[in-house]
């Protein structure tokens, strides 16, 4: 069946059955290849990406469902050359270890930031709590969302 | 029709208003300093899981017992009180007799009526010995200093004396008193149910005014844009419910084969996990004893549908097969970690769609942490209408009762309800 997907500003047409993951169509179909597939089952956040500015897990979102709703991916954020606010923070805060997770975490991140110039540290937290890291850099991802939110870098506590 | 009888009720609670100038009572002194037991202190802490306490007098991201939730009612918002002993914004200068009198009777320490959101009807049931505890518990907490925000109830309920009226016509405060021939077992756990545990808070539908229905006791209820199904004969659930399987959903928050407790009832399994292994045994009991024969579970499991469903729901279907298949099918990974079959769970045999959408549209959190089942919400990736077309296909799948209706306006309704 023919999809025709709105991604990063764009109109695209794939061939694909209208069940399939749209993380699978990014990748696959778009080389889009920002998103990852991690646990496939909404578990982990490594495909999170944007619809209609809000993060969604694609790895369980069928590609027929986004038909008419606008996508964003990591890669439409900003380029290796022009790097977007939040990409430019992760460099600077060193926020990736293996960097799987990272791609989702900055998606996230732009959600929230989107409705949310100025959160504060709590809110910050609560929404990025579906994402996980299993390399443990999640303070660096912290102050990587702090300075991109152009907040006062805060103290990491010991345990938080 | 406005009966007789209904009519002298409200000629004598108008009276009663008219005698009392509409306080409930007078204010009471406050108590000197106190010392408490330590085993009636751990006594009262066990007692504040089961009547779950914690959830509705914790705002979010507040501290624990210091109030200031907004609890959801037909009439508007009425905010959880501080119930750490501090002198001037919690209950610190309550006597025990206060004390006792604001959960029997629904009064404050300053003689004014607390609203029925705060479920005297059945605190008024618990047992003096629990009270002391329960006492000697909150008032050994840390006292923290927290204003609670003012109600946002519509006129006229805003108005704090009209509940003489309410409590003239609906709060029968009473005593608990154990059924013969019952076991002991069974015996506590009625107490707990109908006292501290409160569970026809939601599990009772409730009347226009907001009072329970005595004629329907735990028939099916709502909490928080939630359907809390009935906890007796009528209980949907096409399994039977056996004492065993209700301790495990009390405790574990999940049985496998009816569900995972969702929504508001995740955090009643959040702190039933920590109370008395004894007493959550108890309320198991109690509870299966009407759960145990209903007529939903008598026959074999409806079979699975899924070629009728798709016919009927092809949009469903597709959603389906891209959005949930990939944990729900048997077979699939997660179904291995010790998941109920989707045919099974109960949401999907209730009378109203709600349970089964919003468990879609907010997904589930692991009642019991660390380890339980997660499930992420769809409010943000499906419309309305793609959330409907699920619980349609699902609906006529699984389910041999009638297919849900006007399934898109009550996804709506769910979203606004369910975003709190």
């Amino acid at each position: 069946m023919t999809i025709t997907l709105r991604v990063n500003g764009r109109d695209h047409t794939v061939e694909a059955d209208p069940a399939t993951p749209l993380l699978y169509v990014l990748r696959g179909d778009l080389q889009l290849n920002g998103a990852k597939f991690g646990c496939g089952l909404g578990q982990c956040g490594a495909c999170t990406v944007l619809v209609d500015g809000k993060a969604v897990l694609s790895c369980i979102l069928p590609a027929a469902a986004v038909r008419g709703r606008e996508v964003t991916t990591v890669e439409g954020l900003g380029t290796a050359e022009t790097p977007g606010p939040l990409q430019q923070a992760f460099e600077a805060e060193q926020a990736a270890q293996c960097g799987y997770c990272i791609a989702g975490m900055i998606v996230r991140a732009q959600a929230l930031l989107s409705a949310n110039s100025a959160p504060t540290d709590a809110e910050i937290r609560a929404h990025m709590q579906p994402n996980l890291c299993r390399c443990g850099t999640h303070m660096r991802i912290l102050k990587a969302i702090r300075r991109a939110a152009g907040l006062q870098p805060q103290p990491s506590r010991p345990g938080a | 029709m406005v009966s007789a009888r209904r009519m002298r009720t409200l000629a004598a609670s108008a009276l009663v208003l008219v005698l009392c100038g509409c306080a409930g009572g007078p204010a009471l002194p406050s108590p000197p300093p106190q010392r408490f037991e330590q085993a009636a202190v751990d006594q009262g802490a066990s007692l504040a899981k089961l009547g779950d306490c914690q959830t509705c007098h914790t705002a979010e991201g507040g501290r624990p017992y210091a109030g200031g939730r907004p609890i959801g009612t037909p009439f508007g918002a009425v905010y959880s009180t501080n119930l750490t002993p501090d002198r001037e914004t919690g209950i610190g200068a309550y006597s025990r007799v206060a004390f006792e009198r604001a959960m029997r009777r629904g009064l404050r320490r300053d003689g004014a009526h607390l609203y029925p959101a705060f479920p005297y009807d059945h605190f008024s049931y618990a047992a003096d010995g629990d009270l002391d505890s329960l006492y000697a518990f909150l008032m050994t907490r840390q006292p923290v200093r927290a204003v609670t925000p003012p109600n946002r109830l519509i006129p006229p309920v805003g108005f704090r004396p009209i509940i003489a009226i309410w409590k003239a016509l609906y709060f029968r405060p009473g005593r608990f008193t154990p059924t013969a021939g019952q076991s002991a077992a069974w015996n506590r756990g009625a107490y707990l149910v109908e006292s501290l545990g409160h569970c026809g808070a939601c599990h009772t539908p409730h009347n226009f005014l907001g009072a329970e229905r005595r004629n329907r006791v735990l028939d099916g209820g709502a909490a928080e844009g939630w359907y809390a199904p009935p906890l007796n004969a009528s209980s949907p659930a096409i399994t039977a419910w056996t004492a065993d399987g209700l301790y495990a959903y009390l405790r574990t928050g999940i049985d496998l084969d009816h569900a995972a407790s969702a929504g508001p009832m995740s955090t009643v399994s959040h702190e039933l996990a920590r109370a008395p292994e004894a007493d959550v045994r108890a309320m198991s009991v109690y509870l299966a004893s009407f759960m145990a024969a209903a007529p939903a579970a008598a026959g074999p499991p409806p079979s699975d549908r899924a070629q009728l469903a798709s016919r009927a729901h092809p949009q469903g279907a597709l959603l389906y097969a891209g959005a949930c298949a990939q944990c729900h099918d048997a077979g699939a990974p997660m179904m291995l970690e010790g998941r109920p079959p989707l045919q099974l769970g109960t949401p999907l045999h209730e009378d109203s769609p709600r349970d089964t959408i919003q468990i879609i549209l907010q997904g589930l959190e692991p009642p019991v942490r660390p380890a339980g089942p997660f499930m992420p919400g769809f409010a943000d990736s499906l419309t309305d209408g793609q959330v409907a077309e699920i619980a349609g296909y699902l609906r006529s799948r699984f389910s041999d009762k009638p297919a849900w209706r006007a399934l898109p306006a009550a996804v709506a309704k769910a979203r606004r309800e369910g975003a709190s």
